[in-house]
């Protein structure tokens, strides 16, 4: 890598662009090394795509059915609604955002370390024009990719099954894949950092579930033991079930969708800084 | 004569968990967390949603949501235990890692390999489900004493559900069908009787639910957890058997033709 800076015309702000890219310093030539990388990883799931639509949509609407639809059947004979809306309503949203961590955590842990250790795919792609922080920026393009496909699926299935009252539901879709980004983005620079996968299963159970499963998803988290709900609203789960269920329901203000978005975003920018360091530092050599 | 060679069948077996045991002990972090998840569950579902249930119809009279759910999360437990062991370790193992070529060189054969596999598997969804009932009972989720008859019951989920792990899994072709393996397990996961009761499914989907395997298992240990046993559940128990049995039949042959060709 050193070698090709040498190459680059000095002074020139644009060192790691391919030869012919240089010659066009406009915006998407600058992105287009990255969107190489989200082209590799969208032609190798597209070998695959039906087995991985099938987990990621399929799963989420098993949760709905059984959730939503056989114990929201308990719930609202029980006492009628939670937070004002039928369980289905309520936890629809839950499930959406909650699958966008899942799927976000299946796609930084075991992939990452594939494309820097074990299949060395990361490797492949730095050894090009492109420079380690695009590939860390085309990786988590792509999954964001993925995660606005889930989403739009499990949105249109979900509003079919009467668990979307309102319009503004169509806005649960950036929502989710914003929620999927914040875990996808530090989870990738730390799996990348990592010397063995020893930490992963782990980090699945001791993080990713119990925030799957206590972040507003199920039931409202003012229902947790008190020295519990604060830790459960600083997680990012809970802001984008909090931005997904006020879409679907249509019943967020403003201020509080700000809110949530800007705390997601203030950790999609962190976990970007860790992950362009990290693959810079993992890459070249 | 025949008692001899049964004994040194067992030590063989025993050599092929004692293998398993001294590898998991350097992986131990990824062993311990696997007893996490039916917790977290008993406590987001059972206890959270629980609230908003209210009461469900018992045995003996109403009984609360999370006395419902906590036997159901017992009974996964037990299958989660061994489901890992016997489908993605057990594929990694004949494929990659050539762990049974290198046994296959020493006085073990094939019925030893799987036979102490599927005990290995067994093993652990036994420890899996003990530590979860014992956490049931000091938290006063075990009305009745026939609760001491779950862990032998989770024993019977563990062989049916570990035999058919191990016989599935000699029919994958790459790691990529191993999505078929989450695709069965959580279905089973959510529709066993788990979370809600029969009665919640319209009649036919009742009758298809009451044939899946995890169901049997759920019965067992709802029935006893609550203090309801009956002649009946001998034919879940009858189930279980069967499943595992034959799923290990099917894996001691499609082995032993992969690898004595």
């Amino acid at each position: 890598m050193s070698e090709r800076r040498a190459a680059a015309p000095p002074g020139g702000p644009i060192l790691d662009l391919p030869v012919a890219a240089r010659a066009a310093p406009a915006g998407l030539a600058r992105a287009a090394p990255l969107l190489r990388v989200a082209e590799r990883e969208a032609r190798v799931w597209a070998r695959f795509w039906h087995t991985a639509l099938l987990t990621g949509v399929l799963m989420p609407l098993l949760f709905l059915g059984a959730m939503g639809v056989g114990l929201g059947g308990l719930v609202d004979e029980n006492q009628g609604t939670v937070e004002g809306v039928s369980y289905l309503v309520f936890v629809a949203p839950g499930i959406l955002a909650a699958t966008a961590l899942q799927a976000a955590s299946g796609n930084s842990l075991w992939p990452v370390m594939a494309g820097i250790k074990w299949v060395r795919s990361f490797h492949a792609a730095a050894a090009t024009p492109v420079s380690p922080g695009q590939v860390y920026g085309g990786y988590l393009a792509w999954i964001a990719t993925r995660q606005v496909l889930n989403a739009t699926l499990f949105v249109t299935i979900a509003a079919l099954l009467g668990a979307v009252p309102s319009a503004w539901g169509v806005l649960a879709i950036p929502a989710a894949a914003l929620g999927g980004l914040a875990f996808a983005a530090p989870l990738t620079a730390y799996s990348a950092g990592r010397d063995s996968d020893l930490s992963f299963p782990v980090i699945m159970r001791i993080a990713v579930m119990p925030m799957f499963l206590f972040s507003g998803t199920f039931f409202p988290v003012d229902r947790l033991p008190d020295w519990l709900e604060p830790l459960a609203r600083l997680t990012p789960l809970w802001h984008a079930v909090e931005l997904c269920r006020g879409a679907t329901t249509g019943s967020l203000s403003p201020t509080a969708a700000a809110g949530h978005t800007a705390y997601l975003a203030a950790v999609v920018a962190l976990g970007c800084w860790w992950g362009v360091r990290t693959f810079r530092s993992k890459l070249a050599a | 004569m025949s008692t001899v060679v049964a004994l040194v069948g067992t030590r063989r077996i025993g050599r092929v968990v004692e293998r398993n045991a001294r590898a998991y002990l350097r992986m131990w972090p990824a062993f311990v967390s696997g007893f996490a998840e039916p917790f977290f569950y008993l406590f987001s579902i059972g206890i959270g949603v629980g609230a908003l249930v209210g009461q469900l119809p018992g045995p003996h009279g109403p009984v609360d949501y999370d006395q419902f759910v906590a036997p159901a999360m017992l009974a996964t437990a037990a299958m989660n235990g061994c489901v890992f062991d016997t489908t993605f370790n057990f594929f990694f193992k004949y494929k990659y890692a050539k762990t049974y070529d290198g046994m296959l060189a020493t006085p073990l054969g094939i019925d030893d390999i799987v036979r102490g596999e599927l005990t290995w598997a067994l093993l652990r969804g036994i420890v899996h489900s003990g530590v979860f009932l014992v956490t049931m009972w000091a938290m006063g989720l075990t009305p009745s004493a026939w609760a001491v008859l779950a862990l032998p019951a989770a024993g019977l989920i563990g062989f049916g559900f570990s035999g058919a792990g191990l016989g599935l899994t000699t029919f994958m072709r790459s790691w990529l069908d191993f999505d078929y393996v989450q695709l069965a397990i959580v279905p089973l996961f959510l529709f066993s009787a788990t979370f809600f009761p029969l009665s919640q499914y319209p009649d036919a989907l009742g009758w298809v639910v009451r044939l899946t395997p995890l169901y049997q298992g759920v019965a067992i240990e709802r029935a006893l957890v609550l203090g309801d046993p009956s002649p009946g559940l001998l034919v879940h128990a009858a189930y279980l058997v069967a499943m595992g049995w034959f799923g290990l039949r099917v894996a001691g042959h499609r082995l032993g033709r992969m690898l004595q060709p």
